[in-house]
């Protein structure tokens, strides 16, 4: 008895950090697609301002505030890698089941593919073709989400393996049920908290990859306020001292990564039904 | 022996037809991805030109890169030639695309070779400590460090330790991989390590985490086996059972994977060459795609596959030769 009152304890407090996690994040979220244009605007006259209390990160070179800044950049940077791996998820789940359940010819081909898109480290794959779509933000998307898709994929066939092995969707063919009616009232249901738990922990893949990319000048263009922007005109004045454009943009994006990836190692405790008795 | 030396024979071959069918896949892929691309190559390379180009000119140049031909004659075209060994002319930097790759692939070569040592065995130590100390907290602060590292992205890594140490310390240079205004042939080993040094380690601290978290992993399920028990109860110290029994278990697991992270190897020092204006093939990937030039990308890319299908290549021959689980599972298939 003395042990199950723990568990519940364990438990509600993963349930408390997710919340709050979850609000941090869409705080600032919101914070950075709501922020004004005007705030970030800035002026000459303070440019190249070191971190005080009017400016929490300081102004680049132009004399916009990088707080604002970051935020936006963030913010952009999470739109993209949001996407990006509901799109990648998706492509996943797809892949998954068709390689589980379709024939032996499609799971080698599936796994081929696997093998394929492995085969080309994932920077150059998204320069190919974000440089293929023109450079911007629709390039990168697709670039990301069609990089990101193979480890949930390869884990979404095991597991439909495993269910499709099950005694009741043996029972169920039996009984004359149609595939798609297995497909949807017996495996989609069970790959739902893989499927959000695989999304969640692909994001800061996708949203890293985002910056990189944005960095490197292939993703937005340089007007808009992306993380990768702002790292790489920092790059400029570094030599001059200012390192505050460098650092505090770049650790903002490791925490918003490390946050993400925190939720979802707990939403994983958390719709893991061994955890309940814990 | 002889046993074993048809069974490497027989996942070498296997392994190289499943290879080249994947670079001729890489290779359709990234030509259509090329050829659908907005960017004109044509206008790329008469502005790199620099000179002023009637439409005469321009239509010759047209007929004799062949642009207006139908994308499959081209593809065969170009294929054919790069079997032959010939990459194209690359219109950023006015040479063969080839020789490029052969000059960069050893600058980049020798900042991948390092960042992969110094990675493998620091991973692998501190994997060891962590297994070794396994909940205490020396394995706890290890293991958050290696969380908050994998989350990192390089190239702010590599910002952060650029200005540390090469414009506050002033320890390191700030970039390239030799001094500027010193003839290429008067360099010497202990300028390029010096240039060497830092994108090496950014490159490093990258990748140990996967295989520090590995190798603790590993060396607990190890640690916690049976065998190790009566070791234990033998009388063996911590330190001889990890000599005896935990090296030998998890040193080729960990090996393994560090040849089949060859992909993200190079794609972390695309990002490595481009903060640290380091002259390799990921500085000239990125330069190639900001500029247009078709053929450098297509064979950089190429290229890049090749490399990490090496490098998976000699992960499976490891796996399936060392590992003695496989060896006696194959072993007993083979009999049968």
């Amino acid at each position: 008895m003395k042990g199950q009152h723990h568990s519940i304890n364990s438990r509600t407090k993963v349930v408390i950090w997710t919340v709050v996690m979850a609000v941090v994040f869409t705080f600032v979220y919101m914070f950075g697609i709501f922020a004004s244009d005007e705030a970030a605007a800035g002026s000459f006259l303070d440019a190249k301002q070191p971190p005080s209390w009017e400016h929490f990160f300081g102004t680049d070179a132009l004399g916009r505030d990088l707080f604002i800044r970051t935020l936006k950049g963030v913010s952009v940077s999470m739109t993209v890698g949001i996407a990006a791996s509901l799109i990648s998820a998706v492509i996943a789940v797809v892949v998954g089941i068709a390689a589980a359940t379709g024939s032996k010819y499609a799971d080698a081909f599936v796994n081929w593919l696997i093998d394929l898109v492995m085969s080309v480290p994932h920077t150059i794959l998204i320069i190919l073709i974000s440089f293929a779509l023109g450079r911007g933000l629709k390039g990168l998307l697709i670039g990301i989400a069609a990089t990101h898709w193979c480890s949930l994929a390869r884990l979404t066939r095991g597991e439909v393996l495993q269910l499709r092995a099950q005694q009741y969707v043996a029972v169920s063919r039996k009984l004359g049920k149609s595939g798609g009616w297995i497909l949807m009232h017996h495996l989609l249901p069970h790959l739902v908290p893989q499927f959000f738990v695989g999304l969640i922990l692909m994001f800061p893949h996708a949203i890293l990859h985002e910056a990189s990319i944005s960095f490197l000048g292939f993703g937005l263009s340089p007007e808009q306020p992306a993380i990768g922007i702002i790292l790489s005109e920092s790059m400029r004045y570094l030599s001059t001292g200012m390192w505050w454009s460098a650092v505090l943009p770049g650790l903002v994006l490791v925490l918003i990564v490390l946050l993400v990836d925190r939720l979802g190692e707990h939403l994983r405790i958390i719709m893991d039904p061994y955890s309940a008795q814990q | 022996m002889k046993e074993a030396l048809k069974r490497i024979v027989r996942i070498f071959v296997t392994y190289s037809i499943r290879t080249i069918s994947l670079l001729f896949a890489v290779s359709v892929i990234s030509f259509v991805l090329v050829s659908a691309s907005p960017i004109d190559p044509v206008q790329q390379y008469l502005i790199g030109l620099g000179t002023a180009v009637s439409p005469q000119q321009r239509a010759e140049i047209e007929a004799y890169w062949g642009v207006n031909k139908p994308p499959i004659e081209r593809y065969l075209g170009w294929l054919s030639e790069a079997l032959h060994g010939n990459l194209g002319e690359s219109a950023l930097y006015r040479r063969p695309v080839a020789t490029i790759i052969g000059e960069r692939f050893w600058n980049s070569l020798a900042l991948m070779f390092c960042a992969w040592l110094l990675s493998g065995v620091i991973g692998f130590g501190l994997g060891c400590v962590m297994g070794m100390y396994q909940d205490q907290w020396a394995d706890k602060i290890l293991k958050k460090c290696c969380y908050i590292l994998s989350s990192v992205p390089v190239f702010w890594l590599g910002l952060v330790l650029l200005l540390v140490f090469c414009v506050w310390l002033k320890w390191f240079p700030i970039g390239f991989s030799t001094p500027i205004g010193v003839r290429s042939e008067d360099v010497t080993f202990g300028q390029r390590m010096h240039h060497l040094i830092l994108p090496a380690f950014t490159l490093s601290l990258m990748s140990f985490s996967n295989i520090a978290l590995h190798t603790r992993q590993k060396l607990i399920d190890v640690l916690s086996s049976e065998y190790v028990l009566f070791a234990r109860a033998r009388g063996e110290g911590k330190w001889t059972v990890l000599c005896r029994h935990g090296l030998r278990n998890i040193l080729f697991p960990a090996l393994t994977l560090q040849f089949a992270s060859f992909a993200e190897l190079f794609g972390g020092s695309v990002m490595a060459e481009n903060v640290f204006s380091y002259p390799g093939l990921g500085s000239a990937v990125s330069a190639a795609g900001l500029n247009g030039d078709v053929p450098l990308l297509l064979g950089i890319t190429l290229f890049s596959a090749l490399f990490v299908c090496v490098g998976n290549m000699i992960a499976n021959l490891l796996y399936g030769v060392i590992d003695p689980q496989v060896r006696a599972f194959s072993a007993q298939n083979y009999r049968s």
